[in-house]
């Protein structure tokens, strides 16, 4: 594998994935985490060195995951999913304009 | 008689015999809060109304002679990671400083049935993201063997609140290390259980492939009883296994022996470098320990736990990019002012979370973002199977494997903050057991010249808790490591080495 550590040489990357990542950060925080993922990044790069061909990756170490009966239950009081909403109306969540 | 000096077993007792009633021991336990949590920082809330109503109504079912469950009358803190319902739940970060849960988690649902009177919320890194409790947006926690240093994390303010008498016993969660590592820089008992072992309906999720809740108190067996309360089957978590709890796991015998046990200590466990060597010696004397109670040690060899840390960092910060993804500022949490969707949901993340938080979720982004998946998250995956073949093996040739659980004891606050990848190296001997999924406890086991405590992790094949906690009681039984307690007015010791 090719070593990614170069794309946080500059801060294309970084506001790249900043934006994917819904987070709006200032300049100053933009460039501390790009010195510091590239520095996480040429740690994780170990990884390269080991043999991992026909190996089946984990993706969690669990038993088998067994489904419950599907039915309508009550989960809820009514009214209570907006309790924490920060703007909501008649029983909806709000957001500012979307179209 | 103090009840605050009771372990969590005798104080059930005491409340079971009538010697004390709920009110007086959650009485006794927010007379100490108030003492002496200015000192350490473990609350980020206290409840004392609604816990004294609580213990009343407890009291009371007792007196009228309605059955009541088996920690009847135990004051408990708890870690803010768990939905409480109508006690506010922050996980210690901005984005949820109101948030007011409208149901409880499982644990706590199972808690409750059991008696058991919620006093307050402990403190913790954001997210559960941290090893030092540092992370927490609201204050720091100070370790009370010397208030100078971390509790550890991400449970800090968990084992904070236990070894210094601010709650008999209580819950964690870990990630990668979380109730374990804490545990041993405070001198206390962590059990990280199986994954499956617990439910995490209602935990705050941090890494679902990873997170576990497990239990804290003074002794093996207060952690094994606890264990036995919330363990088991929920339908409201499809990971949560269906096997059968073990009942009696806290009767555990007195003065037991070890004969026909097979202890693994795997050499990758104690490096050269990077392993206070008062932590190693510790650590080898608890094995010595174990052998003149009858085991029989062996060597064990695990090599690709080394590449646990850089396999957990892709890992965990992957899951946890996804799993944070619902803090938008649209159904709950905080809303920063914005005029389009896009601005609400960046503004809102980027004014709320800490900087650890971003950092891994920045991390997980990228190790998840097109190009990149397979280099990275992919072959972290590959790295987790090698890690638990390597188990496997060694599980065929042994009962339980011994580690130090922290490569030191107790650092400095503030010493790590500025260097994420030194803090991330103090869960090294932590790691491995959660991408493995398998079962860790870590109990006390010395102490080092600054008086500062050490803790030995014994890891066992998955479901085999009852061997941990039976091997971890015998040790308990031998040695007396566990009834120390930091000394009061908590302050900082300038004592010992340099």
């Amino acid at each position: 594998m090719e070593s990614a550590r170069h794309l946080f040489d500059g801060d294309e990357t970084v506001r790249r994935i900043a934006r994917l990542a819904r987070l709006e950060l200032d300049d100053a925080t933009l460039e501390l985490l790009r010195r510091q993922l590239g520095d996480i990044l040429g740690y994780v790069e170990q990884l390269d060195a080991v043999d991992t061909t026909g190996v089946e990756p984990l993706a969690a170490a669990g038993e088998q995951t067994r489904l419950r009966e599907d039915g309508l239950r009550i989960a809820l009081d009514p009214g209570a999913h907006v309790r924490n909403a920060p703007d909501h109306s008649t029983g909806a969540f709000r957001v500012p304009k979307v179209l | 008689m103090d009840v605050t000096t009771l372990t969590l077993i005798e104080l059930r007792d005491a409340l079971r015999a009538g010697t004390v009633t709920a009110v007086e021991a959650t009485r006794a336990y927010l007379n100490r809060i108030t003492a002496h949590d200015d000192a350490i920082g473990a609350y980020l809330t206290v409840d004392a109304e609604g816990a004294l109503a609580q213990a009343a109504a407890i009291d009371a079912a007792r007196a009228a002679g309605q059955p009541v469950g088996a920690l009847a009358g135990v004051p408990m803190g708890l870690k803010d990671i768990f939905l409480t319902k109508g006690l506010r739940t922050t996980c210690a970060s901005k984005v949820l400083e109101d948030f007011v849960p409208i149901y409880d988690a499982t644990v706590v649902e199972r808690l409750r049935a059991a008696g058991v009177v919620v006093i307050g919320k402990l403190n913790m890194d954001e997210f559960a993201m941290g090893s030092s409790t540092e992370n927490s947006a609201f204050k720091k926690t100070h370790n009370p063997w010397d208030i100078e240093r971390t509790p550890g994390g991400s449970s800090g303010g968990s084992s904070a609140a236990v070894a210094a008498r601010l709650t008999p016993g209580t819950l964690g969660t870990d990630t990668g290390g979380s109730i374990r590592q804490p545990a041993a820089l405070c001198g206390i008992v962590g059990l990280k259980p199986t994954w499956g072992r617990v439910s995490r309906f209602g935990v705050i999720a941090f890494a679902s492939s990873l997170d576990q809740v497990g239990p804290m108190g003074r002794t093996v067996r207060d952690v094994a009883l606890l264990e036995e309360v919330i363990a088991g089957y929920d339908p409201r978590d499809s990971t949560s296994s269906q096997r059968e709890v073990p009942t009696g796991l806290a009767d555990l015998p007195r003065g037991a022996d070890l004969r026909g046990l097979r202890v693994g200590l795997p050499r990758e466990y104690f490096p050269e470098s990077g392993l206070d060597p008062q932590v190693s010696s510790a650590v080898y004397a608890a094995v010595e320990q174990l052998k003149a109670l009858g085991a029989e040690v062996k060597p064990v060899s695990l090599p690709h736990s080394p590449l646990g840390v850089a396999a957990y960092y892709l890992v965990a910060t992957a899951e946890a990019s996804s799993n944070l993804a619902r803090y938008d500022g649209v159904r709950y949490g905080h809303r920063a002012k914005a005029d389009d969707l896009y601005g609400l949901y960046a503004r809102s993340r980027g004014e709320g979370f800490g900087l650890e938080v971003k950092r891994r979720i920045m991390l997980g982004t990228f190790a998840l973002s097109a190009g990149y998946y397979d280099a990275y998250y992919r072959k972290a995956g590959q790295v987790r199977t090698l890690i638990l073949r390597d188990f496997e093996a060694a599980f065929s040739e042994v009962d339980v494997i011994a580690t130090p659980t922290s490569p030191t004891t107790a650092f400095k606050l503030g010493e790590r903050m500025d260097d994420p990848l030194q803090m991330y190296l103090a869960d090294i001997f932590t790691i491995s057991c959660n991408l493995a999924g398998l079962p860790g406890l870590s109990l006390p086991c010395g102490f080092d010249d600054r008086g500062l405590p050490i803790g030995l992790q014994l890891l066992g094949r998955a479901f085999d808790e009852p061997t941990l906690l039976r091997v971890g009681a015998a040790y308990e039984d031998a040695t007396t490591w566990h009834t120390r307690a930091p000394a009061e007015p908590f302050v900082a010791r300038a004592g010992g080495a340099a």
